[in-house]
C-alpha cells in the first residue's frame, strides 16, 4: 500500500507535503501518510540529490530568470502574478496560488492529471505556461464542488468507486465533466461509426474520449460507470 | 527548462521578423515545445506567443475549398461540420490522434510543426543527428521498432508522427506562410515535410522566422473517407501504420501512408494501382524500402491495413 502510494508521489508533492507535516507525529490521514513515506524516502535520496546539483550546475544563475505578470481567473476569481517565464499553469496553481487539488503527475501530457478547464475546455495545465492565459478562466477540482455541496460527478464518482488512492481522481473528475460537455456539444471522437453523426455518451464513447487520463489503480470501469450515471445513461 | 523571454505577437509580419533572431521561436498551444522544453532537447531563449493573431476561423475559399487558420484546435478542425461532411478523413484523423486534452490546445500549424517521437531524439544522453547535428544516430542499430522505413537515410531514420498531416496530404492541402520581408507563398503538403538526407535536423521547408497561417483545403473530392490507424493500444498511441485514404465509387483513389516516413508517405504511381489491390499499392508505394529488423513488420501491416480500408469501401 504505502509503495503504491509513494509512486504517486512527485517532487512538488513531495516538498508541500514535507513542508506541512510533522514528522515525530504519525497521523492516519491519508495526506499524513504519504508525507511520512516521502519524507523518509526524501531524507535516505538527499545526499545524493545534493552531490549532483553541485556537480552539474552552479548554485546561482548568470542572471535571473524573467519575470513576467499575468492576471487570470480561477474558480471566479481574479488572480493576479507576477512569475518566471517558464511556470507553467499547473505549477502556477500549486505553487503559487497553493490550489493543490490539480495534480502533477507525469508533467509531460502523457497522464492527464494536471487536467483543468480553460474557458470552459480541458487541457493538460502541465503543457501551457501561465503567461499564456491573461484573462482566461480557469476551473479547477475546487471549483466544481465542495464537501458540502459535491458536483455531481464527484458524488457519482463516490457512489461507483471511481478512484482507489485518489491521485488522478481531481483530472478524472474534470476531463469527465469536460467530456459530457464536449458530447453535448457535438464533438466527434475516434469510436463513432459516422462522424458527421451526433456522439451519444454510450460506454464506448466514454472510455475513448478519457483515454488522456490514466490511473495506475485501474478505476476505469468504475469511471465510466460514474459518467454514464451522470450523463443519464446506463454504461 | 532554460530560461526564455516571452512577448506575444500583435502582427504577422512582426512575429516572423521576431522569430527570424537567433533562439527565437514561436509558440502556438505549446504541447509538442513545452514538452520538449522540459527535457532540453528545445532550448528557445524567446518565444512569440501567436495566440492574437486572429488565424483561429475556417473559411471557404473562392475555389470552393476551405481556408483553416493556422491557430484553429485540432478539436475545432475535426468538429468542423464542412469538415465532418466533405473532407472526413481529417475528422477522423485527427480523432485518431492525441487525447481530448491535447487536442482542445494543439492548434493546425503546430500538429504539421511536432517533432519526431524517436526515443533517441527524446533522451539527451544518445547520439542524434537531429537533436545534435554531426553526433551520429543511435537508433541506426538500435531498438527501432517504432521507426522509418522508406524516406529515411544513413543519418536518420526518424519518421514524421501526426496524423492530421497524412489526410491533408490525401486532400492535396497547401500550408499558407508569411516570412519577415512580408511575402506569402503556399507550400504544397507534399513538399512541406522534409526527406532527412544529410540534414534531419531541418523537418520543413519552412525558412527562418517564416510563420504558417493557414493550412487551405482544395474543393471536396467525394468519394469514401477513411483513415484506418494501427497502433499498440485502442487510444493515445501514434501509429505503428496508419492509411489515410479516400476511394472513388469505380475503386480508384487517394492513399497515404503515415507512421512510415520523415513525411507523410504518398506516392501516386503507387494509388493508381488501388484497383488492382493493397498489395498492388504497397509494392509500388513501399519499392525501394529500408526496414530494420525490429519494424520490417510495418510492410505487411501497411498492406493489410490498406486490405482493410479497401474491403470497408466496398461494403
Amino acid at each position: 500500500m504505502a509503495n503504491r502510494l509513494w509512486r504517486c508521489v512527485t517532487n512538488s508533492q513531495m516538498k508541500e507535503n514535507m513542508s506541512k507535516s510533522d514528522l515525530g507525529a504519525l497521523s492516519l490521514s491519508r495526506r499524513g501518510v504519504l508525507a511520512g513515506g516521502a519524507a523518509t524516502a526524501a531524507m535516505t535520496s538527499a545526499p545524493a540529490a545534493i552531490a549532483q546539483a553541485a556537480a552539474s550546475s552552479p548554485m546561482t544563475p548568470a542572471e535571473p530568470a524573467p519575470m513576467m505578470p499575468v492576471s487570470f481567473e480561477v474558480n471566479g476569481q481574479r488572480e493576479d502574478l507576477t512569475l518566471d517565464t517558464r511556470t507553467t499553469l499547473l505549477d502556477a496553481l500549486r505553487e503559487h496560488l497553493h490550489m493543490t487539488g490539480t495534480k502533477k503527475g507525469c508533467d509531460h501530457g502523457q497522464c492527464g492529471a494536471c487536467t483543468v478547464m480553460v474557458n470552459g475546455v480541458r487541457i493538460n495545465s502541465c503543457l501551457s505556461l501561465a503567461v499564456q492565459h491573461q484573462g482566461d478562466k480557469v476551473t479547477t477540482i475546487e471549483g466544481l464542488g465542495t464537501p458540502d455541496k459535491l458536483h455531481p460527478m464527484q458524488a457519482a464518482f463516490i457512489k461507483h468507486d471511481g478512484y482507489q488512492c485518489g491521485y488522478c481522481t481531481p483530472g478524472q473528475i474534470c476531463s469527465a465533466v469536460a467530456v459530457l460537455d464536449e458530447i453535448k456539444r457535438g464533438v466527434p471522437s475516434h469510436v463513432q461509426a459516422d462522424v458527421s453523426a451526433r456522439p451519444q455518451a454510450t460506454n464506448m464513447e466514454l472510455r475513448e474520449r478519457m483515454s488522456g487520463n490514466i490511473c495506475r489503480c485501474g478505476a476505469y470501469s468504475n469511471i465510466a460507470e460514474a459518467m454514464g450515471e451522470v450523463a443519464g445513461v446506463r454504461a | 527548462m532554460k530560461a526564455f523571454t516571452y512577448e506575444r505577437a500583435k502582427d504577422a509580419r512582426g512575429a516572423a521578423q521576431a522569430a527570424a533572431r537567433p533562439g527565437a521561436k514561436f509558440l502556438a498551444g505549446g504541447t509538442n515545445l513545452l514538452d520538449l522544453m522540459k527535457i532540453e532537447v528545445e532550448t528557445p531563449t524567446h518565444l512569440i506567443d501567436v495566440q492574437d493573431l486572429g488565424f483561429d476561423k475556417i473559411e471557404k475559399t473562392a475555389e470552393g475549398g476551405l481556408r483553416i487558420g493556422a491557430l484553429v484546435t485540432n478539436t475545432d478542425l475535426a468538429a468542423d461540420e464542412r469538415v465532418r461532411r466533405d473532407y472526413s478523413v481529417l475528422t477522423r484523423a485527427i480523432v485518431a490522434g492525441a487525447s481530448g486534452q491535447l487536442r482542445n490546445k494543439a492548434s493546425t500549424a503546430g500538429n504539421l510543426l511536432q517533432r519526431t517521437r524517436c526515443p533517441y531524439f527524446y533522451d539527451t544522453n544518445m547520439a542524434c543527428n537531429k537533436r545534435k547535428p554531426g553526433s551520429g544516430c543511435a537508433a541506426i542499430g538500435g531498438y527501432s521498432r517504432q521507426l522509418g522505413l522508406i524516406g529515411v537515410s544513413d543519418k536518420c531514420i526518424a519518421t514524421f508522427p501526426g496524423d492530421m498531416a497524412v489526410a491533408m496530404r490525401v486532400l492535396d492541402a497547401y500550408v499558407e506562410t508569411i516570412d519577415p520581408a512580408g511575402q506569402r507563398r503556399a507550400i504544397p503538403m507534399a513538399d512541406f515535410h522534409r526527406l532527412w538526407g544529410d540534414h534531419p535536423e531541418q523537418d520543413t521547408v519552412l525558412k527562418s522566422g517564416e510563420l504558417i497561417t493557414a493550412v487551405t483545403l482544395p474543393k471536396p473530392i467525394g468519394g469514401k473517407h477513411f483513415y484506418e490507424k494501427v497502433r499498440d493500444r485502442a487510444s493515445y498511441a501514434y501509429a505503428l501504420v496508419s492509411v489515410a485514404a479516400v476511394i472513388q465509387p469505380d475503386g480508384t483513389g487517394r492513399v497515404a501512408f503515415g507512421g512510415v516516413a520523415p513525411r507523410p508517405w504518398r506516392v501516386e504511381a503507387a494509388e493508381a494501382l488501388l484497383p488492382q489491390g493493397a498489395a498492388a499499392v504497397t509494392a509500388r508505394a513501399f519499392q525501394g524500402a529500408t526496414p530494420t529488423k525490429d519494424n520490417a513488420f510495418k510492410l505487411p501491416l501497411a498492406t493489410r491495413a490498406l486490405a482493410s480500408v479497401i474491403a470497408q469501401s466496398k461494403a
